[in-house]
């Protein structure tokens, strides 16, 4: 099996990486980027703690081969925000206590992002549905809802 | 103008709440030190087995392979309990469970690892297993512990207080039932991983996902044979813990056995399958309960029998036995009460400590069986229950103290605010409500290993120019003890959270404390920091009155400013007071610390269960039933929970709707299950936790008794919520659809099953027919307090 | 324990012509990969370990949708999502397509990935460790179906959510090799085996899914544990042509999750066709499929109860249409 560099652009920037084909975008991100804020939660694409956003799309970076994300714009959670300002949304989860242990926050960030540009006044069950595939173990999702809806409610950001 | 001095009482964020939410925490996983070698478990592929070679020698011919241990390298006995110590890091004769670590390999990478893992060879020599509680407690199998064949056993306990059989015959009506809860596990999306490191000095470091940094060291010094100070552990923070990260682990002492053979930092994290074998979760309980009540519906004696399914190890097991039996006592006043309970060994993964630890089964249980009763005696379900609460400030039978109690008040205010006696049995067909309560302990009363020292100590540091830095073992596991600390220590301080600096779960670097289980870190790791504080603020404000020429008493500390009472710019600024006081007595450095009170009652056992206070919940669950596919769908869910004093209601919120959650998922959901030796389902596709599409809307109603021995009067909450959510469900399904669903979790077969079984005119229970024949010890009678007994 | 990817060798054809060339000359241990949400856990589980791994993400051809000639015409590389999205999309199809795993999911896995989707079951599905430890079963190598121990066959299950609704529709699916082209009906994708459920040619590549413009009323009704992530406990499409005095062709009943290929219910169909759609056509018309399909032990909740539920889905199902005054419009089931 071939090795070969692969430039990617992650959070606007591009970055070269010499990688093996069958790496996946989760192990790109975690092992050779330091990007440690997305999470390794199952690996086969069912707890959604993986989730970074190509093309402002939020897809499970476990499943995805890193290669096939070569001509893409990657957003991890490190990439969201304007520089040293946050996201409304990182924001808001703070504020709400939609944060517990942390550990699926990142990828429920990521893909109420993806909601929020998609999506002018998502309602709750659209945001339900939106996070359906982000499993949380602490919260209950009732304050991540919650942070949502509070950010939706600003207008576009 | 000083602002207001609030601190305790204020929804405040967590204080890493930014962090968390820009993926800038470093769990353990992310911990990636230069040249890490990558860690790998070999797991036994047979239920029983004795290991009768292994070969390592093609493996560790393999380029890249640094390292390779087996059982014979870790050959020290360990085990979380020191009443149970049976574990081997890798099983060294024998394996008890599929999946159980055999050996253990550090590589250059994850693919050379896997592949070595490959060419280890194993003999084993396979023996019968022990797969269900019936063949542990009724046939001769060989035994998981010990040589030979028995039966499996590996606890059992019959104690009585009172006299049961005389109340049992005097009473006017008789509940007997048989309840399942079928065992469960945490789940948290986080997978265990530690990384060590071993310094040419001989240094052991690891950093570890654990709720026991403590426990972890203490293990590692028995085990591998370390002085404690060579060893520093780092409990890094845990991305979910529900008492998953509770015992030491394989991993943990792989990963610092390796370290030290190689001299390099060797990582262990363990894939999802893993985490499904190395469990430590929820015991699967039978349980036989047989209650008298007076023809006015007072409770006149119980008789509760469990069978624990405990797996191959113990675990926390005869703690969690134990915990079946203790706190049915801490809500309802039951004057005569016999336990009889056995834990048995099976060729499964170990079960442990779980959110609630042994309690959410019996709680299930006797919730069912005061619906039930309510049914039989014609008193409404509310009533019964209030006719029967635990006074405060009281006793139970087993002599367990009862102190703060809000327990009637979450009873009141959940039916108030969810309109209950207008919709219990009066919703259209295939709607209902049901109702139970719980509580659960403030921190156990006693340590995991008997000793006089503190069980918590807090240390607060104050720099030069007024920075505080607060320091503690607590393990924040996402329940936010590190912002409880914080809130204790600045409001006790006159400060802001966000002035502190805390340092904690360091083995190296805080104090003592034994670790986020037990519910105790509030109440215990609280005191402990309120203590110190007080320390801090005693000696300042006696240099500050010294220097003013004032009364102690007269003065206030506030807004991060010294003045005299009434007089706001009157003083000193903080940092001022913390000058004047390092000149005066040098560093300003203090300690508190917290140890429970003597509760053990006068009986061998009697050190589980008790506590320096209990939390109190009630919850109705609304929901609807689809009596064709069997299919519950919550509507809605009201809990109130006596947390004493809510320090920071926005964690406390977010602690009883993540236990509602939890509680949802264990009721209809989610079960560790087995096919023979097999786990039925080791990936989270498979082992269903709700969804955001699940979570129903939840009414958090929070009661504040004021503990007087809690810190500024608070009590637990980050397991009481759960335990009654699991019985208001099944009441609530009862209510619905007129079946009775026995078993835990109630998944939409058995609800089918039910209902067509009632359509044909037979029962209209789904549930287990009976108990094992067991011969329980012989009972020890312990003489109930005064005012307990028959009646 | 293994969740790295095996090692192979990876081509990404951005033509068919190249793909199709790539695939004929590829061996045995060749696969091919759309979104790979099925294929990368079963390879990380190493259910499938190929030498070679050819992605259709390039290929244009197979995207995108369409109308023309009185068809819709889905390229099968074309995501869920897109599907989900697509107003060119009739809405029994879309609502189906919504119904898969999760949000995240969809927005990765395409249309022909799903309809080609690999059987399922409680002993293939697992780990590598698991299976080595509990003993192959015979479509994992082995020598035995732990579902059906006696029998000579491999019982896993279909488990797509399309397939039934897209069959129901009278879906053709069109299927290019390097030797030519065929348009089968999507049930003729199907045979009724665990391990070599799809008849299409190992060379050929499923390309595009054509849903004629028939008058009709259509829908799926999915019954599954969880409102997302989750397969079907059993899932049931059903479609009833408009056109008056109609040939058994015009009513269609399909089951998912029950056998390794979806099942028509023709017994159902010609009931219906004779008795129309009323209430108690549709009770007994339930009754019949519960009747004459079998379910085996081999996916959640066991065989019992997915068998109770046939009849429950295929009424369901049944009752939405006759519901349903919107011509293209389907119930969503569960969720």
């Amino acid at each position: 099996m071939s090795e070969r560099i692969v430039t990617l652009s992650v959070n606007g920037e591009p970055r070269s990486v010499i990688m093996p084909d069958n790496a996946t975008l989760l192990e790109i991100l975690r092992d050779h980027l330091e990007l440690t804020g997305t999470k390794h939660g199952c690996d086969l694409g069912e707890c959604g703690a993986c989730a970074v956003l190509v093309d402002g799309v939020p897809v499970l970076s476990c499943l995805v081969l890193a290669r096939d994300t070569e001509d893409h714009q990657i957003t991890t959670i490190e990439g969201l925000g304007n520089g040293a300002a946050p996201d409304p949304l990182q924001v808001a989860f703070a504020e709400f206590g939609a944060a517990q242990c942390g550990y699926c926050t990142p990828a429920m960030v990521i893909t109420a992002r993806a909601l929020l540009d998609g999506h002018g006044s998502p309602s709750e069950e659209d945001i339900r549905a939106a996070i359906a595939g982000n499993l949380c173990r602490c919260t209950g999702y009732i304050k991540i809802i919650e942070a949502i809806e509070s950010v939706a409610s600003m207008g576009p950001t | 103008m000083v602002s207001p001095h609030l601190v305790v009482g204020e929804r405040h964020p967590r204080l890493d709440a930014m962090d968390q939410t820009r993926g800038a925490v470093i769990y353990a996983d992310d911990v990636a030190p230069p040249g890490v070698l990558v860690g790998r478990l070999l797991r036994s592929p047979h239920a029983h087995a004795s290991v009768v070679r292994i070969d390592t020698t093609h493996a560790q011919a393999l380029d890249g392979v640094i390292g390779i241990i087996t059982g014979e390298d870790l050959p020290t006995r360990y085990g979380i309990l020191p009443i149970s110590q049976d574990e081997y890091a890798l099983a060294l004769d024998t394996v008890r469970y599929v999946g159980e670590p055999v050996a253990a390999i550090a590589a250059t990478s994850a693919t050379v690892a896997e592949r070595a893992l490959a060419l280890i060879e194993v003999e084993y020599e396979a023996m019968a297993s022990t797969l269900s509680l019936r063949a542990a407690l009724e046939e001769e199998l060989p035994l998981l512990h010990g040589d030979g064949v028995g039966r499996n056993v590996h606890r059992s306990v019959a104690l009585e207080f009172g006299d049961v059989d005389g109340a049992l015959r005097s009473s006017h009506h008789i509940e007997e039932d048989v309840f399942f809860f079928r065992g469960n596990t945490h789940a948290a999306l986080e997978a265990h991983s530690a990384t060590a490191s071993y310094s040419p000095q001989g240094k052991l470091t690891l950093t570890s996902s654990t709720q026991v940094p403590h426990y972890v060291h203490r293990t590692l010094e028995k085990v591998l044979g370390l002085p404690s100070g060579k060893i520093r552990v780092i409990a890094a923070p845990v991305g979910g813990g529900f008492g998953g990260k509770t015992d030491p682990f394989s991993h943990e002492i792989a990963a610092a056995k390796l370290a030290m053979l190689t001299g390099r930092p060797v990582k262990f994290t363990l894939s999802r399958e893993e985490v499904f074998y190395t469990h430590r979760g929820r015991h699967p309980v039978l349980m036989w309960l047989k209650t008298g009540f007076s023809a006015d519906g007072n409770i006149t004696a119980v008789h509760f029998r469990s069978f624990l399914d405990g797996g191959a190890y113990g675990s926390y097991g005869v703690a969690t036995l134990y915990y079946t039996g203790a706190l049915q006592a801490t809500t309802y006043r039951i004057p005569n009460y016999r336990f009889e309970g056995v834990r048995a060994f099976t060729n499964k993964p170990p079960c442990g400590p779980k959110r609630g630890n042994g309690t959410p089964q019996p709680r299930f249980a006797i919730e069912c069986q005061l619906d039930k009763a309510s049914e039989a005696l014609g008193i409404d379900p509310v009533a019964l229950r209030l006719r029967n609460l635990v006074e405060p400030y009281s006793s139970t039978v087993n002599h367990l103290r009862i102190t703060s109690s809000g327990l009637k008040e979450c009873i009141e205010r959940v039916v108030a605010a969810s309109d209950f006696d207008a919709r219990h049995g009066r919703l259209a067909d295939g709607r209902g409500i049901g109702i139970a309560v719980g509580s659960y302990m403030s921190g156990a009363g006693l340590p995991i290993y008997w000793n006089d020292m503190p069980q918590s100590e807090v240390e607060i540091r104050v720099d030069r120019g007024g920075g505080v830095t607060v320091l503690s073992m607590a393990a924040d596991i996402g329940q936010g003890s590190t912002s409880m600390l914080a809130t204790v220590v600045a409001h006790r301080l006159g400060l802001r959270m966000e002035d502190l600096n805390l340092v904690t779960g360091d083995t190296d670097l805080t104090p003592i404390d034994l670790g986020s289980y037990s519910s105790r870190v509030t109440f215990m790791a609280g005191n402990a920091a309120l203590d110190a504080a007080t320390a801090v603020r005693q000696q300042i404000l006696s240099v500050v009155g010294r220097k003013l020429e004032v009364d102690v008493a007269d003065l206030e500390l506030a807004g991060a400013r010294v003045f005299v009472r009434g007089d706001e710019e009157s003083g000193m600024s903080w940092s001022e007071a913390v000058q004047l006081t390092i000149a005066s007595d040098g560093p300003l450095l203090a300690t508190g610390s917290y140890r429970a009170p003597e509760l053990a009652g006068p009986y061998r056992g009697s050190g589980v269960g008790i506590s320096p206070a209990y939390s109190y919940s009630a919850c109705v669950v609304l929901l609807a039933c689809d009596r064709d596919t069997g299919m519950v769908e919550i509507e809605r869910v009201w809990l109130a929970h006596d947390v004493g004093k809510a320090l920071n209601p926005l964690l406390v919120e977010g602690q009883i709707e993540g236990g509602v959650y939890m509680g949802l998922g264990e009721a209809l959901f989610e079960e560790q299950s087995f096919r023979g030796a097999h786990h039925r389902g080791p990936s989270l596709l498979d082992y269903k936790i709700p969804t955001a599409l699940e979570m129903p809307p939840v009414e958090t109603i929070i009661v504040e008794s004021d503990d007087p021995e809690g810190p500024y009067g608070a009590k637990e909450v980050g397991q009481g919520p759960l335990l009654p959510v699991i019985p208001a469900v099944a009441n609530a399904i009862h209510d619905a659809i007129g079946v009775r669903i026995d078993e835990v979790p109630i998944t939409p077969d058995k609800v089918v099953a039910a209902l067509r079984s009632a359509e044909r005119g037979r029962s209209t229970r789904f549930g287990p027919s009976g108990v094992p024949a067991f011969e329980f010890p012989e009972i020890t009678r312990v003489e109930p307090p005064v005012g307990f007994g028959v009646t | 324990m293994t969740t790295h990817l095996p090692t192979f060798d990876y081509r990404r054809p951005t033509s068919l012509g190249e793909a199709v060339r790539l695939i004929s000359s590829g061996g045995s241990s060749t696969v091919v990969m759309a979104g790979g949400t099925d294929l990368v856990p079963k390879m990380k589980r190493r259910q499938l370990t190929p030498s070679t791994v050819i992605s259709l993400s390039r290929v244009t051809e197979m995207q995108g949708i369409r109308y023309q000639d009185g068809a819709t015409t889905i390229g099968s590389g074309t995501l869920l999502r897109e599907v989900v999205a697509s107003r060119l999309v009739p809405e029994p199809l879309r609502l189906a397509a919504a119904t898969v795993a999760s949000p995240h999911v969809r927005n990765t896995a395409t249309i022909g990935g799903n309809l080609c989707l690999d059987t399922r079951c409680n002993y293939i599905d697992m780990p590598e460790g698991w299976r080595i430890a509990n003993g192959h079963c015979l479509k994992d190598g082995g020598d035995t179906c732990w579902v059906a121990p006696r029998q000579e066959r491999c019982w896993a299950v279909h488990a797509s959510d399309v397939s039934p609704i897209a069959i129901a529709m009278h879906t053709n699916v069109r299927l290019v090799s390097e030797t030519g082209e065929r348009i089968i009906p999507l049930e003729d994708l199907y045979a009724n085996d665990g391990i070599n459920n799809l008849t299409k040619r190992r060379d050929e590549l499923l390309v595009e899914l054509k849903i004629p413009s028939i008058e009709m009323r259509a829908s799926y009704y999915k019954l599954r544990r969880r409102g997302a992530i989750d397969f079907a406990l059993v899932g049931a499409a059903a479609s009833f042509a408009l056109e008056e005095a109609g040939s058994a062709e015009d009513v269609r009943i399909v089951l998912t999750g029950i056998a390794s290929a979806p099942v028509r219910v023709f017994e159902a169909e010609q009931f219906l066709v004779a008795e129309g759609l009323s209430p108690g056509s549709i009770v007994e018309a339930a009754g019949i499929a519960g009747s004459c399909v079998r379910t085996q032990d081999n996916t959640d909740l066991g065989s019992r109860y997915r068998k109770w539920m046939i009849p429950v889905a295929v009424q369901r199902v049944l009752e939405g249409l006759a519901m349903n005054t919107n011509e293209r419009s389907a119930d969503r089931g569960t969720d």
